[in-house]
């Protein structure tokens, strides 16, 4: 039975706030404040006084407007409908808030206190039961299932600490809030709720073992990460964080992606919900936008909000996890999430950790981060499913020595290195080669999967960028001269493996996504030259004159090579270098 | 005054403390929390002020003119209860206001059609139009490179002594998008901190351009009070908006210091003694700033669009410095004027590599612009980094050791910056196109990785 208490505010600053009189209020309850109703949270109690952050914009409430504690803590709403949408912080949806025409600045303009249904109530679902009159049912197993998208069937679950026998079936058409069953009498509605800041539950967690496929040849082949895995993605500001994610969100092999715009710009998020609904997932064929969920809580938007954004994605995701679906949360970026903890830490006037951080910014980011994994589901017949989390980081001044990247890079199993001197020069994706680093072990996937010998074919790559840089080193220095005959091979196919195979145009329709077998394709076909080449290291051969091979050239342009004739392209692309080289 | 009087209903004068921009009232129940008040100090002058804080016993008010003269007994404090408001109306164009809204070119007060808070509402994002449509600004290395487009927020990063102000200015009055007659363009322009020297070039560059009518200055100058820096550009922002959105104009608002501002900022930070961040700029500075940038764009439904050029003077040329650095994780690009090119007489000196236009793809391209542009402005890119690199070399094994090709790389980057940064009048973006490619055509082919064989030889000539 909830009971709403009231009480009134006593103190205001910014996004803080105090109030007196909420003597039952539980920390993280959701409170309602003014006469607009304003959404606000407990974060704190006191025997006298209970603080509040508000998820609205704060000006025009006053010393004594009202504040009504809810009983609840704050909660999303999760059920078939979400797919495909844009929600804010707290789950409001953003294109229905925008198409309410009351209010004196029209509908572009977000208001306050507007209280609107995450999930449409009117629409219908058609049911398919999996379940039957009788049937003995526990947390986690499948009730019913209905097709959300044209690719993707949403699968009804019975809700986290529900068990019994099945009493009754409801109708074979459903909106969101209508039973699906009743359990032991009790009904379950299509549509439940989960509070945010609680994990939702699993029976198994998992080693994550196979890679989440990105069709971008640095991440998959150098730098993979696993499903059910978290990266983390810092760079300074113009080195593609948001580029990446978004290419991340377009071609990564998963069932559902939620992009959690946070504390990021406007513009970035017109351009997703303009181009996602017309670009077709690779996987489906469907627009990419039926498998998308946004929540967007812009740089402008209400502070408090942004902090909840995190948590609203990463529960949705887990959501459709415990569905048996693999996820891919891409939040841009966990900075602004970090500095809407600290802003809302000063006005508690804490004591600062590093850099004004609240000194539970670690704990905050590893609660976040852990709530990846791949799992077994909840149920008498266990699903896997997967949550895979992609975190960007904004370092002030790109340094990374900074509190959010250090903490993330403790936490994430793959550090993709934004490095700014790569994007000046235009070299995208702008990934450090001998900065990053995956650790999950995947070579066995992608041998058993790809090529027996992919795992060398990567260690190769590796090895010869590593050998480059410092070669680079030398040769700023002191010139080309210097190097010896062998170093001249190194040097060159480094190079040939820089412009050539890890730089990537998100913007060019054949080249923004790279199948795995064509990656393998292109990285054997420099592996050739670099052997060939370095086999004629000791016949006296002048090697500068391989600079002018006209294999070059159609190295060069591998990457417009479409996928399904790359296996053809490439052996014979390797015949012509065999024959070029060997005629040097 | 264009920032309205409210009704102003209860009275304070419990004014407890008095320091910098500050001032606490005390019993100051039924304060509204950001509310807009009027001190009366006690020579009878009347001052606005905004309240930051409220709790039980009183509100903490900045005061935009500065305490200076106020006293504890005497001073008044009049709440109305209301935010910020700016009349807002059609009239307002070619006038010249002072950084609080009030007329300071000797005409008649503004008529206001409405009164808009200056604060704003943030823009939903859903309903947003990306922008697409091209700004020709006549500058090469901005058309050809980090090409602006309508509702776009694009900073100067600029050091002091370079001319980024000119560069604004130039853009102002030569800016011109397809074959549009330019009478639904204007400029809005907040003048925070700025000299007089400067303020004054840019009235003289849009008066000469025969603009001014077209235009809505916003001026808050150097001996200007600290403090009304920051109502200043919500002011020019609240009156872009109005343009844009409700009369249907396409309007580029140019904000001019942005790093005079933040230190405002900085300075009510400190006196409400908050925990500083970097170098004592307040922790909020990035959502502080993003309630300004963010307020540029289009809108699905509206024919107009704000365009935002904002100008930040970074201190000792440090991009990493807190102002340009918050400020290029939320603008959408940057434009980056480098000193060495200025001290070589290059004009406009803007350093290319550092510079970015996020929104450049959706602009250019073959309706808009030219097919090659982007593959041609990947590729300049990419050799002028080279030339760029082997100049460094050069200052060490001396240019005796270099290849050929070496050579020819720093050439292309000579050539680079002399003939296609630097220029003198304004460039359509056809014969910027032209002239990089007649710096191309020094390299063979396979030196053109980054563009088609059919468009090289197309353009080969």
């Amino acid at each position: 039975m909830i009971v709403e208490s009231s009480g009134t505010l006593t103190r205001l600053a910014g996004p803080v706030a105090e109030a007196a009189g909420l003597r039952d209020a539980r920390l993280y309850n959701v409170v309602r404040v003014g006469r607009r109703r304003l959404i606000g949270e407990v974060i704190r109690l006191h025997v006298d006084r209970t603080v509040i952050q508000i998820y609205e914009d704060t000006s025009g409430l006053q010393v004594g407007s009202s504040v009504i504690d809810t009983g609840e803590p704050l909660t999303v709403e999760l059920g078939p409908g979400l797919l495909g949408r844009v929600f804010d912080g707290v789950q409001r949806p953003l294109p229905a808030l925008a198409a309410d025409e009351s209010g004196p600045f029209g509908r572009p303009f977000i208001r306050r206190g507007i209280e609107l249904p995450s999930i449409d109530r009117d629409r219908s679902w058609d049911i398919t039961f999996c379940v039957k009159e009788g049937d003995r049912v526990t947390s986690g197993d499948v009730l019913a299932t209905t097709p959300e998208t044209s690719a993707l069937d949403h699968r009804i679950l019975v809700p986290v600490g529900v068990s019994g026998r099945i009493t009754s079936l409801g109708k074979a058409t459903a909106q969101a809030e209508d039973p699906v069953v009743w359990i032991d009498g009790a009904p379950v509605p299509m549509t439940t709720r989960w509070p945010v800041r609680r994990r939702r539950p699993a029976s198994l967690r998992l080693d994550p073992s196979a890679p989440l496929i990105t069709g971008q040849r640095v991440v998959d082949t150098l730098f993979p990460l696993a499903r059910g895995g978290s990266a983390t993605i810092p760079g300074g500001f113009g080195t593609g964080k948001t580029v990446h994610e978004q290419t991340l969100a377009k071609w990564a092999d998963a069932d559902v992606i939620v992009y959690v715009a946070c504390g990021e710009r406007g513009n970035e998020l017109a351009q997703v919900l303009e181009e996602f609904p017309n670009l077709e997932d690779p996987r489906t064929g469907a627009p990419l936008m039926e498998r998308t969920i946004l929540i967007a809580n812009t740089s402008n938007m209400p502070v408090a909000a942004r902090e909840a954004s995190i948590y609203t994605g990463i529960t949705i995701a887990e959501y459709y996890r415990d569905q048996g679906y693999d996820v891919a949360l891409l939040a841009d970026s966990t900075s602004r999430w970090g500095e809407a903890l600290r802003e809302v830490s000063s006005r508690l006037e804490e004591m600062p950790g590093e850099e004004g951080y609240p000194a539970y910014l670690p704990s905050r980011l590893s609660e976040f981060y852990e709530r990846a994994g791949a799992v077994m589901s909840l149920g008498s017949e266990p699903r896997a499913g997967s949550v895979s989390v992609v975190g960007a980081v904004s370092p002030p001044g790109g340094d990374f020595s900074e509190p959010v990247t250090q903490y993330s890079l403790r936490l994430a199993g793959t550090f993709w290195s934004l490095d700014g001197d790569l994007a000046r020069r235009r070299h995208f994706p702008a990934i450090h080669w001998t900065r990053s680093y995956s650790l999950y072990d995947l070579g066995a996937w992608f041998d058993e999967s790809v090529a027996d010998d992919w795992t060398e074919q990567r260690g190769w790559a590796l090895e010869v960028l590593g050998q480059e840089e410092e070669l680079q080193n030398i040769v700023q220095l002191l010139g080309i001269d210097v190097l010896a005959p062998n170093e001249r091979v190194t040097f060159q196919t480094g190079r040939i493996l820089r412009e050539d195979f890890m730089q990537q145009s998100a913007f060019d329709e054949i080249d923004a996504f790279c199948p795995l077998g064509k990656q393998y394709w292109m990285l054997r076909v420099i592996h050739r030259f670099h052997e060939q080449l370095f086999g004629k290291v000791d016949e006296s051969t002048d090697i500068d004159r391989a600079t002018s091979l006209g294999v070059l050239a159609d190295i060069a342009r591998m990457r417009s090579w479409p996928p399904d004739e790359a296996e053809a392209r490439g052996r014979d692309l390797i015949a012509r270098i065999d024959q070029e080289v060997g005629s040097l | 005054m264009m920032l309205r009087r409210g009704l102003h209903t209860t009275e304070l004068q419990t004014v407890s403390y008095v320091s910098g921009p500050l001032i606490f009232a005390d019993r100051a129940d039924g304060v509204h929390l950001g509310e807009v008040v009027e001190v009366v100090a006690p020579d009878g002058e009347i001052r606005r002020g905004q309240v930051l804080e409220v709790d039980r016993d009183r509100a903490v008010i900045e005061v935009y003119a500065g305490t200076r003269g106020l006293d504890l007994a005497t001073t008044r404090v009049r709440l109305g209860g209301d935010a910020a408001r700016l009349g807002v109306g059609r009239d307002v164009l070619g006038r010249m206001l002072d950084g609080s809204g009030t007329p300071i070119d000797g005409g008649p007060p503004v008529m206001p059609e409405a009164f808009w808070e200056v604060n704003g509402l943030p823009i939903n994002p859903a309903a947003r139009a990306y922008p697409r449509e091209f700004i020709e600004t006549g500058v090469s290395a901005i058309d050809g490179l980090n090409t602006l487009v309508r509702g776009q927020k694009l900073p100067i990063f600029s050091g002091f002594g370079l001319p980024a102000g000119e560069l604004a200015a130039q853009i102002a009055t030569e800016a011109r998008v397809g074959d549009s007659s330019g009478e639904d363009f204007v400029v809005v322009f907040a003048a925070m901190g700025i000299t007089h020297r400067e303020a004054a070039f840019f009235r003289t560059t849009l008066e000469d351009s025969g603009q001014l009518h077209r235009t809505v200055l916003f001026m808050n100058l150097a001996d200007d009070p600290t403090i009304e820096r920051l109502l200043t550009p919500r002011l020019a922002l609240t009156t872009a908006e109005y343009l844009a959105f409700q009369q249907d104009f396409h309007v580029l608002a140019i904000l001019t210091d942005m790093t005079n501002y933040c230190e405002a900022l900085r300075e009510v930070a400190t006196a409400r003694e908050e925990v500083p961040g970097r170098r004592g700029y307040p922790g909020y500075m990035y959502t502080d700033l993003a309630s300004l940038y963010e307020r540029a764009g289009r809108l699905h439904g509206h024919a107009g669009s704000v365009t935002q050029l904002i100008i930040v003077s970074m201190p000792d040329d440090d991009i990493t410095h807190p102002i340009p650095d918050l400020s290029g994780y939320i603008t959408e690009g940057q434009i980056v004027l480098s000193r060495e090119l200025h001290r070589q007489g290059i004009s406009p000196p803007i350093d290319v590599l550092p510079s970015l236009s996020r929104l450049m793809n959706a602009g250019i391209g073959e309706d808009k612009t030219r097919r090659d542009h982007r593959q041609v402005a990947d590729q300049l890119y990419a050799l002028y980094a080279g030339g760029r690199d082997l100049r460094r070399l050069v200052t060490i094994i001396g240019e005796a050791s270099l290849s050929e090709s070496d050579r020819r790389y720093l050439a292309f980057a000579e050539a680079f910056e002399k003939r296609f940064v630097n220029q003198e009048g304004r460039r359509s973006i056809i014969e910027t196109l032209d002239i990089a490619w007649q710096l191309l055509s020094s390299f063979p082919d396979e030196d053109l990785k980054r563009i088609d064989p059919g468009l090289i030889a197309a353009h080969r000539t």
